[in-house]
């Protein structure tokens, strides 16, 4: 089969280009060398929705910024993911970088950033009483929000999925060739894939997918960017209610401290660059100096209450800004490279932006029966005990509490194994669901899950992973039993 | 003569005990802060001896694994043996607590027996 | 709304004590919540022995343990759901649980004791830096994977802390075939037993290093290898002392939490050193009609205790259940200084205890040869030489009702002395 367009990566940004494409009649396909979505860069971030006012202006960053985050309302509406926008605060706690926050502001405005203000030190205070005591003034932002990554690239990647794109996990690119058919023939580790356009949503391997096709003097490199960070219990949830930034330095952004989405405290990233595109490890040089810097602008931090520590890494591009187009001298081909922060932001915006250059370039025609939205899983915490009632009389699982942490019912495990693109491992369930994302990280639920992956699945307990690959969770029956049987 | 250095398991203090043995038997016990721990240190020198507690498979019942002990104490070079045979054990469900999973285990004369109830599925 | 005299939230060790004595006070409608698919609580994954030594005078296993209470539960005729979580308890006593069988409902209850346990540290809280593989569990997760549903995590292993249950999976693991390669523990002594230490670890030659802690953690998708480090005395790594081992598991055994969400939700005050509920002598929190028994109070050592706090806990429910609520009497304060870190109670109303109170502490170090003492007000009244404390085991001292009353001081103060 001839594929019209093959998107490798389904992070954020190829899940978003995936659901672009499927407005759209044709053969789209995206190739993950993981076993998900969501298994890069996209999965451990800020979790935030930018403002716009970092990035400078007229880059591409600062345009699809402020674009994604526009966008972002309806999106969350149209794929039922929770969306808040908490606002963000740059905070000055040194009066001699006072003037920065007004060139800040400025460029802001520049970029298209709507209702900021300069704050008063008072006035910072008093919207955020955990400031530290030598804030002199803040930047307020409203449009700043949060968002739970996972979800937003689940819900892209489904949404595209249900409207016909093909998904092919474990499938990793190991070459990509153009034959003299006109046809990108791509080799993985799982066959061969021909298709007329290519496009490159890599990551941090956007670099190796691009330099296998562009021309010796058009070779990009990206760097692997590591930012640590500390998730804290949802008991700290409301330590602060804005995302809080101190002021932006040659490193970016800054360790920012903000709620997350689902009530927690995330408190990251620090910045440093390596080698290793798979380098996800904390250190504990890492963990210490973002404590230290988020506690100069917001004190008494509660870092006692840490319940996980984790490490992601940016797709730094040396550029410092996103890569869309098409490559120099190899026709069909785009790159969606160098997608750092604000990428997660700026994604729906990505995913347009390349939607419409494939259109025009391929001429696509809309799908009539395109569907913009769909439902996820459902969270029955918000409903009332009728409406409980009513949802486990049509299906008894959901009042069977399997995550005590977080409340999930083997209902909402079920529904996250069995709809498009369902969960396959642990952690799969517990993007979906949050099972085993709460104060005890799974100690309790971890078993219980497996019995329902086993179950529904077919899948024995040696087979079920954390996420994939090796990451198998028991290797034998004891007494020497295998395979599950006696 | 041989010297044996133990830690007293009477209380939390953990007393090192020495003892000094010619022949098998005991010389001296050095160490101790009180009689118990010489008492520990006579037994362990001389014949050691431990509860053995694993899981056995059980078939048919509501659980994969019946949990199991030595119904006494064994020798405690017999450990590995004894967990050898309840290793290669297998009942079938109904079990009751004190149902014999394996009899007379590693030729002890003590009897390998069920600690939880496993009811048929 | 159905209504209960007592509903006991969790059907563990300390639920079934407290549903027993209740019964045995004369307390008719008693209903405990278990969300576990059977009774007994953590018990059925304790498969080793070394319980009810004081309670019964014989060694049980944990299951067996459990079995006993059980056993009595049903003789009773104590009303029990399985497979039921409660989802919330309100300051009023309306206790909202739901299952499978009969979706979510609302219960009001004469009184509710809270017997929920506890639950382990994860690795998370730890902030052990290096990669997030597979292959590392709680010893207590570990423990059910391998003792109840039969599986084996791993081939290899490493364990961070000497609590007792990090002790009984490294014999456990040894004998199911793996091989345990050190056990490292932050502290410069261990929190499980010598008992352990010896019959856990000496009799497979699994060494412990004290002071030692886990700097690094290798394998992107399955753990291959850990690094642990000495640690100086403010507990930091010390450079040149790491020691890699090769691995396919790393159990984690570094202290247990109390289980107190649906408590704080319900309003109930908590001490910040226990993480449990702040009780007066009849184990009532600061909700009137609100028990709480069991290591959802503070973390036991011996599931021997459990029982016999949960069985007082009971019958003080049960006292309430009848009698309402009792006013007067005046409230004397328990504190806990210089070495105790903590006292259960915090209060005691003489009027309402009984004849002799069992007041439980921990220290927070070591101390040889010391003594525990106890002041009324200002005045030393009790002054008990140890041989031994350390903080892996509860200390306890008992008050006598005659002797508070007479005195009748403002303040009660526990103390470890050097002499």
């Amino acid at each position: 089969m001839v594929y019209d367009v093959i998107v490798i990566g389904a992070g954020v940004s190829g899940s978003a280009v995936a659901r672009e494409l499927s407005r759209y009649e044709g053969n789209f396909c995206v190739l993950e060398k993981c076993e998900d979505v969501c298994e890069g860069t996209s999965k451990a971030n800020s979790a935030i929705v930018h403002a716009g006012f970092d990035a400078h202006t007229d880059t591409l960053m600062a345009k699809l910024n402020v674009r994604g985050n526009e966008m972002m309302d309806e999106l969350c509406r149209d794929l039922d993911i929770p969306f808040k926008r908490n606002g963000s605060m740059v905070v000055c706690i040194d009066k001699e970088t006072l003037p920065e926050l007004q060139k800040l502001y400025d460029r802001g405005v520049a970029n298209g950033v709507k209702d900021m203000r300069i704050l008063s030190r008072s006035e910072a205070l008093e919207m955020e009483p955990n400031l530290s005591d030598s804030t002199e003034g803040a930047l307020y932002a409203p449009t700043g929000g949060i968002i739970c990554p996972f979800r937003l690239c689940i819900a892209m990647a489904e949404n595209a999925n249900e409207n016909g794109v093909d998904f092919r996990f474990n499938t990793k690119v190991e070459n990509i060739k153009k034959h003299e058919d006109g046809l990108w023939h791509i080799r993985t580790n799982n066959g061969e894939y021909i298709t007329k356009y290519v496009v490159n949503a890599a990551g941090v391997y956007a670099d190796t997918i691009h330099n296998m096709v562009s021309m010796d003097d058009d070779k990009i490199k990206i760097i692997p960017r590591r930012g640590e960070y500390c998730l804290l219990d949802k008991e700290v949830g409301n330590h602060v209610t804005h995302t809080v930034f101190p002021q932006p330095s040659k490193f970016g952004k800054g360790v920012l401290v903000s709620p997350t989405v689902h009530g927690n405290l995330i408190v990251g990233p620090t910045a440093v660059d390596i080698d290793d595109p798979e380098g996800t490890n904390t250190t504990a040089e890492g963990i210490n100096d973002l404590i230290t810097k988020a506690s100069d602008h917001v004190k008494n931090l509660p870092i006692k209450k840490v319940i996980t520590s984790f490490a992601g890494l940016r797709a730094h591009e040396v550029c410092h800004d996103f890569i869309i187009k098409e490559v120099k001298g190899a026709d069909h081909f785009i790159d969606v490279a160098g997608i750092e922060s604000p990428g997660l932001t700026a994604s729906p915006a990505i995913g347009e932006m390349v939607g419409n250059m494939l259109r025009d370039m391929m001429q696509l025609k809309a799908k009539e029966n395109w569907i913009a939205t769909r439902k996820d899983v459902v969270d029955p915490s918000g409903l009332s005990i009728e409406e409980r009632n009513e949802l486990i009389k049509k299906n008894p699982a959901y009042g069977n509490i399997i995550c005590r942490c977080e409340s999930i019912s083997e209902g909402e495990i079920l529904d996250a194994i069995h709809r498009p693109l369902g969960a396959r491992s642990l952690d799969g369930v517990k993007r979906r669901t949050r099972a085993g994302m709460g104060r005890c990280q799974a100690g309790f639920c971890s078993p219980r899950t497996m019995e329902i992956l086993h179950r529904e699945l077919g899948l024995s307990y040696e087979e079920i992973t954390k996420s994939g690959g090796h990451s198998n969770i028991v290797v034998e029956r004891t007494k020497h039993q295998k395979g599950g049987e006696q | 003569m041989e010297k044996r250095e133990l830690t007293c398991i009477g209380c939390p203090m953990g007393c090192q005990i020495t003892v000094e043995l010619d022949e098998g038997q005991v010389i001296s016990v050095k160490g101790n802060t009180c009689a118990i721990g010489d008492k520990y240190a006579r037994n362990e020198v001389t014949h050691p001896e431990r509860t053995v507690t694993s899981t056995a498979v059980i078939l048919g019942g509501d659980k994969p694994r019946v949990s199991v002990k030595t119904k006494s104490n064994i020798p405690k070079d017999k450990i590995f043996e004894c967990m050898k045979e309840i290793d290669n054990a297998c009942v079938k469900a109904p079990v009751h607590i004190g149902d014999v999973i394996v009899k007379n285990v590693a030729g002890t004369g003590v009897d390998v027996v069920a600690t939880r109830e496993v009811s048929e599925k | 709304m159905t209504s209960y005299d007592i509903v006991i939230v969790g059907g563990g060790p300390a639920g079934l004590a407290a549903a027993i004595s209740a019964r045995k006070a004369g307390v008719e409608k008693i209903l405990i919540l278990e969300r576990d698919k059977e009774l007994g609580g953590i018990l059925n994954q304790c498969i080793h022995n070394g319980f009810g030594l004081h309670t019964f005078k014989e060694e049980l296993t944990g299951p067996e343990y459990a079995q006993r209470f059980i056993d009595q539960v049903l003789n009773e005729k104590i009303e029990y759901k399985l497979n039921t979580m409660v989802m919330d308890i309100s300051s009023d006593r309306i206790v909202t649980a739901m299952s499978r069988e009969d979706g979510m409902y609302q219960i009001k209850a004469g009184a509710v004791i809270l017997a929920m346990g506890c639950r382990e540290r994860p690795r998370g809280a730890l902030n052990i830096p290096g990669y997030r593989p597979a292959g590392i569990f709680s010893a207590g997760t570990a423990q059910r994977l391998v003792n109840m549903e039969g599986y084996m995590p791993g081939r290899e292993v490493v364990i961070l802390g000497s609590g007792d249950i990090g002790l009984i999976m490294a014999r456990r693991m040894t004998l199911e075939g793996a091989k345990v390669k050190v056990v490292a523990e932050l502290m410069p002594y261990s929190g499980g037993l010598k008992r352990n230490i010896v019959q856990c670890l000496d009799d497979f030659g699994i060494p412990l290093k004290l002071s030692h802690t886990v700097v690094d953690i290798e394998g992107k998708e399955h753990l291959t290898a850990v690094t642990i480090a000495e640690v100086d005395k403010n507990m930091k790594p010390i450079p040149g002392t790491e020691e890699r081992y090769t691995c396919d598991t790393l159990l984690l055994s570094c202290g247990l939490i109390p289980e107190n969400e649906l408590s704080r939700n319900a309003g109930v005050e908590m001490n910040p050193v226990t993480s449990g509920p702040v009780v007066n002598e009849s184990l009532e929190t600061n909700i009137p009609g609100v028990f709480a028994c069991g290591n959802v109070l503070h973390v036991h050592d011996l599931v021997d205790y459990v029982s016999e706090e949960a069985t007082r806990a009971g019958e003080n429910a049960a006292k309430f259940v009848k009698e309402g609520e009792q006013e007067g009497g005046s409230i004397i304060e328990l504190f806990a200084t210089e070495g105790a870190r903590y006292t259960v109670p915090s209060t005691i109303n003489p009027d309402r205890m009984d004849d002799l109170l069992t007041v439980r502490f921990r220290v927070g170090a070591v101390y040889k040869n010391s003594y525990v003492s106890v002041y009324f007000d200002d005045e030393r009244v009790m002054h008990n030489k140890k041989r031994i404390m350390a903080p892996g085991e509860m200390e306890q001292v008992i008050l006598q009702k005659t002797k508070l009353k007479e005195a009748n001081p403002k303040k009660v103060t526990i103390k470890i002395e050097a002499e």
